[in-house]
């Protein structure tokens, strides 16, 4: 016998196709959850595999606060249309237009997506719900199981978690509650970044160093949108910078990199002495266990 | 030079330091970056501590902040140029067959962590007897808080020469176990080799991890793959292509193989082991493939695909062992849901013919299994399986048992006896 253990991208790879198409064997409705980030990018790429030479038999869902980086929408969209996918698009700003939510005091709409997320499920009878969470963002995810179930409320309850034992993933669930499911759970940053280089993944520009004027709050470089700008004695300037993560234009950080391809970014991550959430997301500053209390409420 | 992954669990009793461990693991890999520590500093002062708590690196709920202990298997992941590492970290007390079960059903390997002041205690023996009833293939011994007895080999031998005689007991071999003396708190031996243990020549933790072969033993076994889904894209250019959509469970298989379809058992020929990027000339255990057939067989999701020279048994009775993971305790005669593989079916669960006694490793008289018990059962499914002992084949000798109202697991189920056991003579 010479094969060769799988390699570690493999082995992942291998890992999120099987999920994939345990959820595709084992339930009516999926659907994956897209933003244009560079996970959830991973998660449709991994999709098309899992099922080539068919097609990906889900929709893509995107939760859209309305604080959009234009590069973004523009990727999003033009995937779709490459792919042949269905996307649909549960929208912000038509809650807060309509009164169902307020905006926040300090302009942030991460946490307002939660409702409309929630409310796209039901409508859409969605049972499975695929995201791009991965374990080593953050401590409370690190707890997630692969399949996790949420109640008719949308609701995590870590207490309440199934054992996951082997990859046999028990998916079970009444009328009215769903599964969240993390294909990636096992990946890390550097990880993501090493197989997008392998797999010439195309991302959102923003992603790659480039030039933008941006206003420093909280020690985090933002940028000025239709959410906002500079406040006060905070001042626009111009720099080279990338965006390590892309979420809700009003609480996501840009770095300061010259990294414009992906050898450069793979060097600079790895040698980051931040992760990218402590990096770039004001939101899960909010306190020890912002994105716990935000998963528990059905948060992503 | 392509970096391989090694998926290893860790366990503990509550206070061995465990979570101090993994946060040193992390800690001195550099996997822990500026931020975790500052926000681990800030909590660590907020507790009124000097130094700052690394276990507030790996207990991530509210919970398990205020209680001061890991309530969940937590994964942890770091890296280093050769190897790139899973962590399942599984904490000891409440549930801890639960999460040692969890832990280890992934693991190529486990980290056993005994306090060198206590040495074995009941715990250690439940922890080791759940990871070799597991198969994990092999054992760290951790010998953790060794400043505590000032460096004293003579600890580190006594315990050593006890956990070999309960290993043995257990089924793993000498070459399967290795003992090291740590100190999670200071660093010694962990990462850095420490200057306090000269009598000790054995590799350091990290050292151990990044040099186990990761190769499972499952590729060494027969060829088997549940079929997950049938690829058809029924478009005008791949009409006729038809996929069988898995993960190689155990095995390998090339284009040309032999091979029988289960539980029906129709033989065919493998045409095609096709992946999006194209075919390959073969595919190993952990790999996911879509295989093409010679032949227009009528299969679906829940068959198995297996080598045709070494088939598993096909049978609606099967003996087994069950790990019980929940608080409803097992009922004789409970008509329950059981998941192998791909396939769910019903079955009607026998009455224990016995539980195991972890602390003497033997095998008592038991009326039901309640949370944390193993026990053997004799179980009968409404579909017949095709199953392998979990002796032989982890992929196809394990199975879930699901609670059909609420969809709860009740329990890990192992075909066979895997749990090879010697009595403990005292």
């Amino acid at each position: 016998m010479t094969a060769p253990a799988l390699d570690a991208l493999d082995a992942l790879e291998s890992e999120s196709i099987h999920i994939f198409r345990e959820v595709a064997g084992e339930f009516d409705r999926p659907v994956i959850l897209f933003s244009g980030g560079k996970d959830s990018t991973l998660l449709v790429h991994l999709a098309v595999k899992a099922f080539a030479p068919a097609p990906v038999p889900f929709p893509l869902l995107h939760v859209d606060t309305g604080h959009n980086f234009d590069e973004v929408i523009d990727f999003r969209d033009s995937l779709v249309e490459r792919l042949g996918l269905r996307l649909e698009v549960a929208k912000v700003q038509d809650y807060i237009d309509d009164g169902r939510l307020v905006e926040r005091a300090d302009g942030t709409r991460n946490p307002l997506q939660t409702q409309p997320l929630l409310d796209a499920i039901v409508e859409s009878r969605f049972d499975a719900v695929f995201g791009g969470g991965r374990r080593d963002e953050e401590r409370a995810r690190a707890k997630e199981r692969i399949l996790s179930l949420r109640d008719a409320f949308g609701r995590w309850d870590p207490r309440k978690q199934r054992p996951e034992l082997w990859n046999l993933y028990n998916g079970r669930h009444a009328p009215g509650e769903h599964v969240r499911v993390f294909p990636i759970s096992n990946w890390t940053e550097l990880d993501v970044w090493r197989y997008i280089q392998r797999e010439n993944i195309e991302l959102p520009t923003i992603y790659y160093a480039h030039e933008r004027e941006v206003y420093k709050r909280d020690g985090m470089w933002l940028a000025e949108g239709p959410w906002g700008g500079p406040r006060g004695t905070e001042q626009l300037e111009q720099l080279s910078v990338r965006y390590r993560t892309v979420g809700d234009g009003s609480c996501t950080g840009a770095v300061q990199s010259t990294a414009t391809t992906l050898d450069e970014i793979i060097a600079e991550v790895t040698a980051s002495r931040l992760t990218e959430r402590g990096a770039t997301r004001a939101d899960d500053r909010m306190s020890e266990a912002a994105m716990e209390d935000r998963k528990r409420e059905g948060y992503f | 030079m392509t970096r391989d992954l090694l998926r290893f669990a860790t366990a503990g009793s509550v206070d061995d330091g465990k979570s101090t461990l993994v946060g040193r693991l992390l800690y001195d890999t550099k996997s822990v970056l500026a931020d975790q520590i500052e926000a681990v500093q800030r909590a660590s002062v907020d507790k009124g501590l000097s130094t700052p708590d690394l276990s507030l690196l790996v207990d991530g709920l509210r919970a398990e902040r205020e209680q001061g202990i890991t309530i969940d298997v937590a994964y942890r992941y770091f890296g280093t140029p050769t190897r790139e590492f899973v962590l399942a970290d599984t904490p000891g007390h409440v549930q801890y067959t639960r999460n040692t079960v969890t832990g280890a059903s992934t693991a190529e390997l486990a980290v056993l962590l005994v306090d060198a002041r206590n040495g074995i205690v009941e715990q250690t023996r439940r922890h080791a007897t759940v990871l070799a009833l597991l198969r994990v293939p092999r054992l760290v011994l951790a010998i953790n808080k060794i400043d505590l007895v000032g460096y004293d080999e003579a600890v580190l031998t006594a315990i050593a020469k006890d956990f070999a005689g309960l290993a043995r007991s257990l089924g793993f071999p000498d070459e399967a176990v290795q003992t090291i003396p740590v100190s999670a708190l200071v660093g010694d031996n962990v990462v850095e080799r420490s200057a306090h243990t000269p009598w000790y020549d054995g590799p350091t933790l990290l050292g151990h991890l990044e040099s186990v072969p990761v190769v499972g033993p499952e590729v060494a076994k027969p060829f088997r793959m549940p079929v997950q889904y049938v690829i058809r894209p029924r478009t005008e250019a791949l009409h006729d292509y038809r996929g069988y959509a898995g993960q190689v469970a155990s095995g390998s298989v090339r284009p040309g193989d032999t091979v029988v379809v289960l539980p029906e058992g129709r033989r065919t020929t493998v045409t095609r082991v096709d992946t999006a990027d194209g075919p390959l000339d073969a595919a190993t255990a952990g790999r996911s493939v879509t295989i093409l057939l010679a032949d227009d067989i009528d299969i679906s999701r829940g068959d198995m695909i297996v080598a045709a020279d070494a088939e598993p048994r096909v049978t609606s009775v099967i003996d087994a062992t069950l790990c019980w993971l929940a608080e409803k305790p097992l009922r004789a005669g409970a008509r329950l849901l059981l998941k192998h593989g791909t396939r769910t079916t019903q079955v009607i669960v026998g009455a224990p013919e016995c539980r195991i006694d972890t602390d003497t490793l033997t095998e008592v008289e038991a009326e039901t299994l309640e949370l944390n018990d193993i026990g053997r059962v004799t179980l009968r499914t409404a579909d017949a399986l095709p199953v392998d002992d979990y002796a032989d084949v982890r992929a196809t000798g394990s199975f879930l048992l699901i609670d059909p109202p609420t969809g709860n697991t009740l329990a890990a189920g192992l075909v066979g006896t895997p749990l090879a056991l010697t009595p403990l003579t005292s």
